[in-house]
């Protein structure tokens, strides 16, 4: 049976799901709830001088019938006194002293860091996260990302927390800069335990046209936001990979941004994170998605025979290399199963369209099942990517599997294109239809002009 | 039996004739919308006889533009809210539909497009200009579907437009003939006059075109004449006792119940003869109104019969029984029918045979007749008759007028489509027809 249990750099909790610092951590009350309905840790709603906030806060990206595929945020921080915040993280801790309960703090002198970390300490938080992430709002006031943005100084306030702090502290990442390693390497250098990331994305989710405002629209008018949920996962596991790669980081990392279910969580652990952290799910759902990311990762680590957390923990990283280090030679091409297609000529009109004009319909019209031309075929997936099927097209591995060669290779043999028409060109002696050929195609019965 | 309680109300009889097709709301459409793959190429459009560009009205639906998903149904179909509901829609678009070979329920098309149509319609949005004016003017005979597509297509491309109809309402079978649980009256009257505010043709009401002195006006006044009048009454069965009462012909019934409502005399034991939709609806409709026992009777087996699956099934859901391989042979009764004298047949090498001595009785104490409807060839043959002689035009035995592709009858200043051309099919059919009608009569004008 799975062993759920973690430990991130001396933060213990039953399993490696955690809530992030937001709305769902406003309140002891809400962490009781969450806590109690199975979640393992919780980063406290990010404590300091209390803010006022505006109304409306949320935006959102609906993908057809989707609801909030992004989410975008207008708040700050904690807008309650950290009195009350801090009689709460102690009632929650004496309730569930196995769960780890994470202060999140965001002050600005080094007073203030130190006298904070002392009352949450006291308070028996077993663990600090650094907000240096915020996108919006605290950074106009010399937080937040704008801290998280220049290493020097995000690397000297950890140097100020690591002076007092006796628990283990996280440094959260803004992901609003080019180089996420940098801030990592400054978050280890100034002595961090661990990073966590990423923190919300600079955002406008969409502009009322009507009235000419993005959203969130507060009194006619808006500002920037920060962008999350699951839009947001492909940026934060690559900026997790680059951290969990990079050899001067090599701290733990709590993996965020659009986890929703057991196999996001996965994703992020084969990519190096140790434990997950989650808000727009809950924020959507509610505690009880819980139950199903349980359950559902515990099923896939004893089919796979993994014990624990820490044996498929990074088990991706060696598998994801520097391009020039692919195999040139490994081919591919798509094959469709007549038995599952059911015609409705997306591959076509897509690979026709968007990619290498490398599927061909039947001249019977009644048939409207398309085929493949292998010899067009460049394997780029596309076709598989939009057949709404499933396994319907899959993508038929056509080398003998004996040769590898890469560009760094081929670079290094002289063996590569160098001039604008060099002979080398990969797409040389691929079919290309004549431009003119496009205009003499059959189109279909209703298009018109 | 009796799954519905005899209406005595207007609220009584809204609940039976609840609408198969209900509106959908904003959210429903925005779901369903969301489903559609966006097809290449897609096959309801090539199912549907109007060839509506349907994934593009269905993607504007989903964007939020849904004044042009009605612009995207109507340039194809003038009748596109009627159609939405009334359409057969599982043997056409949806039947098409990619998501039937996935075992994935298919788009329900017929209820986007009547969500998106209605919407433009309750706004009175206008989204056509009619064209520059060409000086020409057509008269067409029956505010049908093919009458008042004919009429849209015609006042698009210029042409004044003077509409008489035979009765007090206009839309055809839409009005008298559809089932009351597929279209409302006033759907289907709102929607010409949706059409008429845009289009600005006229209709004369009351004014059935008969005798040969009206067709000589109308030749003398218009450039051009469009024959929109459909079928005619029920035929006759041809067998003793058909003219007791309690006999009735189905679509007669059904006008009578489209107009009269809970009002509508309906026996307690129904006969309904025949196998097609026509004698379907009329089945459904009888249980509707609380008849105690419904039988369709058909003389072969069901397999053979027109009708769609489907309407057989509604039948069935309804409440109705059904009688194969039997021919009626007698209406028996004194004066009101008391039953219905049937014979059992086999079919041997695709005929049916009587079987001697199989005779039995049915009782009942209402007969609907769904033998078809029969050809208009009274008025036909006025037009026919003068021109027969000069031009050589011709109606077929059936009474059909036989046109050429632009739906010219061999007359060139006669036009015609829907159920007078083809036998009666659909409304999407009459639609699709007159629309190729109207540029049949707009090549014909430039000339
Ligand atoms: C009972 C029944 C149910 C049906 N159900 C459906 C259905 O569910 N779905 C579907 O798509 N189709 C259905 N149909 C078929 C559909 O209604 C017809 O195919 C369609 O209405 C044909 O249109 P039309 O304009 O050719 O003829 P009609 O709809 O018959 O219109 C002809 C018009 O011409 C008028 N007229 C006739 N003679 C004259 C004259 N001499 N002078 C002036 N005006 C005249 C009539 O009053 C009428 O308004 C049904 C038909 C019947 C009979
Ligand atoms: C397969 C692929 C190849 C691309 N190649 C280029 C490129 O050659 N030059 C470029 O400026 N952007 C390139 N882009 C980026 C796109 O132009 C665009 O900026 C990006 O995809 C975001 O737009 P989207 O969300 O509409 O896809 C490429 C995108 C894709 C998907
Ligand atoms: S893999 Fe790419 S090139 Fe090959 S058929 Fe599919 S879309 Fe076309
Ligand atoms: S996308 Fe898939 S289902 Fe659609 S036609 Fe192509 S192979 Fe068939
Ligand atoms: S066939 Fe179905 S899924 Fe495809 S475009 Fe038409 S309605 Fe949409």
């Amino acid at each position: 049976m799975a062993d759920l249990r973690t430990n991130l750099a001396g933060i213990k909790s039953p399993n490696p799901f955690w809530l992030a610092s937001a709305p769902p951590t406003n309140s002891g009350y809400q962490i009781m709830k969450a806590f109690d309905a199975g979640w393992g840790g919780a980063v406290w709603k990010t404590l300091g001088v209390p803010v006022v906030n505006v109304s409306s806060r949320y935006g959102s990206v609906n993908y057809r019938d989707k609801r909030m595929v992004g989410f975008n945020n207008i708040e700050l921080i904690t807008d309650r006194p950290l009195k009350d915040n801090l009689r709460e993280i102690s009632e929650v801790k004496k309730r569930f002293p196995e769960h780890a309960v994470i202060a999140s703090l965001m002050v600005e002198t080094r007073e203030e860091w130190h006298s904070i970390i002392r009352d949450v300490e006291n308070a028996g938080a077993d663990g600090i996260e650094l907000n240096f992430g915020c996108p919006h709002g605290m950074c106009e006031r010399g937080m937040g990302s704008a801290v998280g943005q220049e290493p020097k100084v995000l690397q000297t306030i950890v140097g100020w927390v690591k002076e007092v702090a006796k628990v283990p502290v996280i440094t959260k990442l803004t992901p609003n800069i080019s180089d996420i390693t940098r801030p990592a390497r400054a978050a280890r250098a100034g002595g961090s335990d661990a990073i966590s990331l990423i923190n919300t994305i600079q955002s406008i989710v969409g502009v009322d046209i009507d009235q000419f405002v993005p959203y969130p629209i507060v009194d006619g008018q808006s500002t920037n936001g920060g962008y999350c949920g699951p839009a947001v996962k492909p940026i934060a596991l690559n900026m997790v990979k680059n951290c969990a790669q990079h050899p001067e980081v090599g701290i733990p990392i709590s993996g965020i941004g659009g986890v929703e279910n057991w196999r996001d969580a996965v994703e992020f652990i084969l990519l190096g994170a140790t434990t997950v952290q989650v808000c727009t799910a809950v924020m959507h759902f509610g505690f009880g998605i819980i139950r199903e990311i349980l359950p559902g990762i515990e099923r896939y680590m004893d089919e796979k025979g993994f014990k624990t957390i820490e044996d498929f923990r990074g088990k991706a990283l060696p598998n994801i290399k520097h391009w020039e280090d692919l195999n040139l030679k490994y081919k591919v091409t798509a094959s469709i199963n007549e038995s599952k297609c059911i015609g409705c000529q997306l591959c076509y009109t897509a690979c026709e369209d968007g990619a290498h004009q490398a599927i061909a319909l039947s001249n019977d019209p009644a048939n409207r099942i398309p085929t493949i031309i292998d010899e067009n075929c460049v394997g780029c997936n596309l076709c598989s990517l939009v057949c709404p099927v499933e396994d319907c097209i899959t993508m038929e591995r056509r080398d003998d599997a004996k040769q590898h060669l890469t560009w760094a290779e081929r670079t290094a043999a002289g063996n590569i294109p160098k001039t604008f028409n060099d002979e080398l060109a990969g797409g040389l002696h691929h079919w290309v239809p004549e431009p003119g050929e496009a205009l003499a195609k059959k189109k279909p019965r209703h298009y018109k002009g | 039996m009796a799954e519905y309680k005899r209406p005595s109300t207007e609220a009584e009889f809204a609940a039976n004739f609840s609408p198969k097709k209900p509106l959908m709301s904003d959210t429903e459409a925005y779901y369903e919308s969301s489903r559609c793959l966006y097809c290449y190429d897609a096959p309801c459009i090539n199912a549907c006889p109007t060839g509506i560009d349907i994934p593009t009205f269905i993607r504007q639906i989903n964007n939020d533009n849904k004044d042009g998903a009605a612009k995207t149904i109507y340039e194809s179909n003038w009748f596109g809210h009627a159609c939405g509901n009334v359409c057969p829609t599982e043997e056409l678009c949806e039947g098409a539909c990619v998501y039937n070979n996935s075992d994935v329920k298919p788009i329900e098309i017929g209820r986007l497009q009547a969500h998106a149509t209605d919407k433009v319609i309750r706004s009175k949005k206008k989204l056509f200009i009619t064209g520059k004016p060409t000086g020409k003017k057509v008269a067409v005979i029956g505010a049908g579907p093919a009458g008042v597509s004919c009429a849209c297509e015609l006042r698009m491309l210029g042409h004044s437009v003077d509409i008489f109809e035979a009765r007090a309402k206009a839309s055809g079978l839409c009005v008298h003939g559809v089932a009351p649980y597929k279209l409302t009256n006033e759907e289907a009257v709102d929607e010409i006059a949706y059409l008429q505010e845009q289009f600005g043709f006229n209709i004369h009401y009351n004014k059935p075109v008969n005798g040969r002195a009206e067709l000589d006006k109308l030749e003398k006044d218009y450039d051009a004449i469009f024959i929109g009048i459909g079928l005619g009454a029920t035929s006759a069965l041809g067998i003793p006792g058909e003219n007791k009462k309690g006999v009735m012909g189905a679509l007669e019934f059904v006008e009578v119940l489209r107009n009269k409502h809970q009002a509508t005399a309906v026996g307690n034991a129904v006969i309904v003869l025949g196998g097609g939709n026509t004698a379907m609806d009329a089945a459904s409709e009888s249980c509707r109104m609380g008849a105690e026992s419904v039988i369709i009777a058909y003389r072969r087996g069901p397999e053979e019969m027109g009708a769609y699956s489907f309407e057989f099934d509604l039948a069935k859901k309804s409440g109705s029984k059904a009688l194969f391989n039997v021919t009626p042979v007698e209406i028996m009764g004194n004066g009101s029918v008391t039953g219905v004298k049937f014979i059992r047949n086999k079919t041997a090498y695709g005929k049916i045979e009587a079987i001697p001595g199989s005779e039995f009785v049915e009782p009942c104490d209402m007969v609907l007749l769904g033998t078809g409807q029969g050809k208009q060839v009274e008025l036909l043959e006025q037009i026919s008759g003068v021109k027969l002689d000069q031009k050589g035009r011709i109606l077929d035995n059936r009474g059909r007028i036989v046109v050429n592709e632009h739906y010219q009858t061999s007359n060139p200043k006669y036009f015609a489509a829907g159920d007078a051309v083809n036998g009666g099919v659909e409304v999407v059919n009459a639609a699709a027809e007159a629309k190729k009608a109207a540029h049949g009569i707009d090549q014909y004008l430039k000339k």
